[in-house]
C-alpha cells in the first residue's frame, strides 16, 4: 500500500525511547514501528508502562531519551490524533456541549458542527441524551461520549487506554462494536486492555510490555498460537507476570 | 423596640432618603464586584495556568491582599484622588465613582485568589484532556472560566459581601454626602456616632437582610444553572 497526499501521523515510530520520572524508569530503551491497518493492542501487568507509552504516542509526554517520530516528523502537532482516557473527564457542559466543544477545538467548519455532533451521538447511540448535562451520566454512557468526542477530531490514528476497564459486558460489546467500526474505516486505534479476550477479539497485532520494556510485538494470531517469548507464553497462558 | 421599627418603617412606607441610601449602596458594591471581577477571574485563571518565576510569592501576596484594611485603600485613592493627587483632574473625590474605584480595588484580590484556587482545582481535573484536544493557552482560560462559573460564583459573593459591609474606604472618598455619597454602612456610622443608636440599628438589619436577599438570588441561579449544565 503506498500512502499518498500530505503527511500523516503514519508510521508512527520509536526510537530507543527511555522515560523516567524523577529517578524511576518508566519507559525502558523501547523502539516500536506502527503501520496503517488493524488495531495494536497494548498489553502486559499493572505499571508495565502501557499509559505512559500511550500518552508518548500521543505526544502528551515527552521521551526522556530517544526519539519519537509521526509519519517521519519529530514535531507533530496533534491534529490528527485522539485520546481516551481510562477515566475520561466530562467538560461540565451538555452530551452536545462536549462534542461541540470537541469540534471546535479541532477547527471542523462552523456550519457542518451540528450534523457532525449528531452523526458522531449517533454513532455512540446517546441521542436521546444530547441534552443531558454530561457529568450525570452513567460510566458506560460517559465512556461512549469520550469516544464520541475523541472521534470528533477526524483522527487518523485514535489512542484508546483501557477503554472498559471498568465497564459491565453489554457496555464493553458497545465499545468494542464502535472500535471495530472506526477500525474498519481506515482509523489506526491503538489500545491498552488488561482483558486478553478484548486483545483476542480486536488486535491486528500486540504489544507485550513488561516492567517499562517491549517484550514482544507480533501479529495477533501469531501471538496467541506462538508467542516467541518466555514471558509471552506465561503471559497467554494465564499466568502472573511480576 | 420601637426604634428599630421606625427604621422597617421607613422602609415599608418606601422613604425616598432611605430607598436612595439603599438603591446607591447597592449599586457602588455592585458595580465595584462587576469591575473586580472582570479583573479578579481572568487575573486568577492566568495565575492558576502559567507557570513562572514569582508566581508562588505573587499568589502569597494575592492571598495576603484579601486582607487589605479599607481604611488603608480609601486613604491611598484618597490621595490619588485629591485635587492636588496625581488623578486630581479627574475631579472624582466626594462622588460616587470613587467609591466604586475604592471598592473594586479592595474586592479583586478577594475575587482573584478565590477565582485563583477555583481555577487551579479544575485545571488539574481538566489538564490532560485539553491537551489532549491540543487547546491553546487562550482557549484554556475561557474553558476554565465558563465551566468553572458556577463555582466563581461564590468568589463573587465573597467580594460582595465585603464590598456591602465595609464603611472605611468609602466614607474617606466619598465623603457620606447626605443625598449623593451616603450609604448604608456610612449611614449607620453617621447615626451611631450621632447616638441614633437605634435608627443605626434598623438599618443595619436592613443591610443585613439586602446581603441575604442577594446571596439568596445567587444561590439560586447558580442551583438552577448547574441543573441544566452539570
Amino acid at each position: 500500500m503506498t500512502m499518498r497526499g500530505p503527511v500523516g501521523d503514519l508510521p508512527l515510530t520509536f526510537v530507543d525511547v527511555s522515560i523516567l520520572a524523577g529517578e524511576v524508569t518508566i519507559l525502558d530503551d523501547v523502539s516500536l514501528t506502527l503501520d496503517p491497518g488493524a488495531p495494536t493492542v497494548l498489553i502486559g501487568p499493572n505499571g508495565s508502562g502501557k499509559t505512559t507509552l500511550l500518552r508518548a504516542a500521543m505526544g502528551l509526554t515527552a521521551a526522556t531519551r530517544g526519539r519519537i517520530t509521526w509519519g517521519g516528523r519529530e514535531h507533530a502537532p496533534p491534529d490528527k490524533r485522539a485520546f481516551m482516557f481510562q477515566r475520561p473527564v466530562m467538560l461540565r457542559r451538555s452530551v452536545l456541549g462536549n462534542l461541540i466543544y470537541a469540534l471546535k477545538a479541532a477547527k471542523a467548519p462552523r456550519g457542518t458542527q451540528d450534523d457532525r455532533a449528531n452523526d458522531l451521538l449517533t454513532l455512540v447511540g446517546l441521542q436521546a441524551l444530547a441534552q443531558r448535562p454530561a457529568r450525570r451520566l452513567s460510566g458506560g454512557e460517559q465512556q461512549r461520549l469520550a469516544l464520541a468526542r475523541a472521534l470528533a477530531r477526524a483522527p487518523t490514528v485514535l489512542f484508546l487506554d483501557e477503554p472498559t476497564a471498568s465497564l459491565d459486558p453489554h457496555a464493553t460489546l458497545a465499545i468494542e462494536d464502535a472500535v471495530r467500526s472506526i477500525a474498519a474505516l481506515g482509523v489506526k486505534v491503538v489500545m491498552s486492555t488488561h482483558d486478553l479476550g478484548q486483545a483476542k477479539r480486536l488486535a491486528g497485532d500486540i504489544v507485550l510490555l513488561h516492567r517499562g520494556r517491549l517484550i514482544e510485538h507480533t501479529p495477533a494470531q501469531k501471538f496467541f498460537v506462538m508467542p516467541r517469548t518466555q514471558e509471552a507464553r506465561k503471559f497467554v497462558a494465564g499466568e502472573l507476570l511480576v | 423596640m420601637p426604634a428599630d421599627t421606625s427604621a422597617l418603617h421607613l422602609v415599608i412606607s418606601g422613604d425616598p432618603a432611605l430607598l436612595a441610601i439603599v438603591r446607591l449602596s447597592l449599586l457602588v458594591s455592585l458595580s465595584a464586584v462587576l469591575l473586580a471581577a472582570l479583573i479578579g477571574v481572568p487575573l486568577g485563571a492566568f495565575l492558576a495556568l502559567t507557570r513562572f518565576p514569582g508566581r508562588e510569592g505573587a499568589i502569597v501576596v494575592l492571598n495576603a491582599l484579601m486582607g487589605l484594611p479599607p481604611v488603608v485603600v480609601g486613604l491611598v485613592v484618597f490621595l490619588l484622588l485629591s485635587r492636588a493627587g496625581p488623578l486630581g483632574s479627574w475631579g472624582l473625590l466626594f462622588t460616587p465613582q470613587a467609591m466604586v474605584i475604592a471598592q473594586t480595588i479592595l474586592v479583586a484580590p478577594i475575587i482573584a485568589a478565590l477565582s485563583r484556587q477555583t481555577i487551579d482545582d479544575l485545571w488539574v481535573e481538566y489538564r490532560d484532556e485539553l491537551a489532549a484536544m491540543n487547546i491553546g493557552p487562550a482557549g484554556r482560560i475561557a474553558t476554565l472560566i465558563w465551566d468553572a462559573r458556577f463555582s466563581l460564583v461564590t468568589a463573587l459573593l465573597a467580594g460582595f459581601g465585603r464590598a456591602a459591609a465595609e464603611v472605611g474606604a468609602i466614607i474617606i472618598v466619598g465623603g457620606n454626602i447626605d443625598g449623593f455619597t451616603r450609604t448604608m454602612t456610612t449611614a449607620i456610622a453617621l447615626e451611631t456616632s450621632k447616638g441614633d443608636l437605634a435608627l443605626a440599628m434598623g438599618l443595619g438589619i436592613v443591610l443585613i437582610f439586602i446581603v441575604i436577599l442577594i446571596n439568596a438570588l445567587a444561590w439560586g441561579a447558580r442551583r438552577a444553572g448547574e441543573r441544566v449544565a452539570g
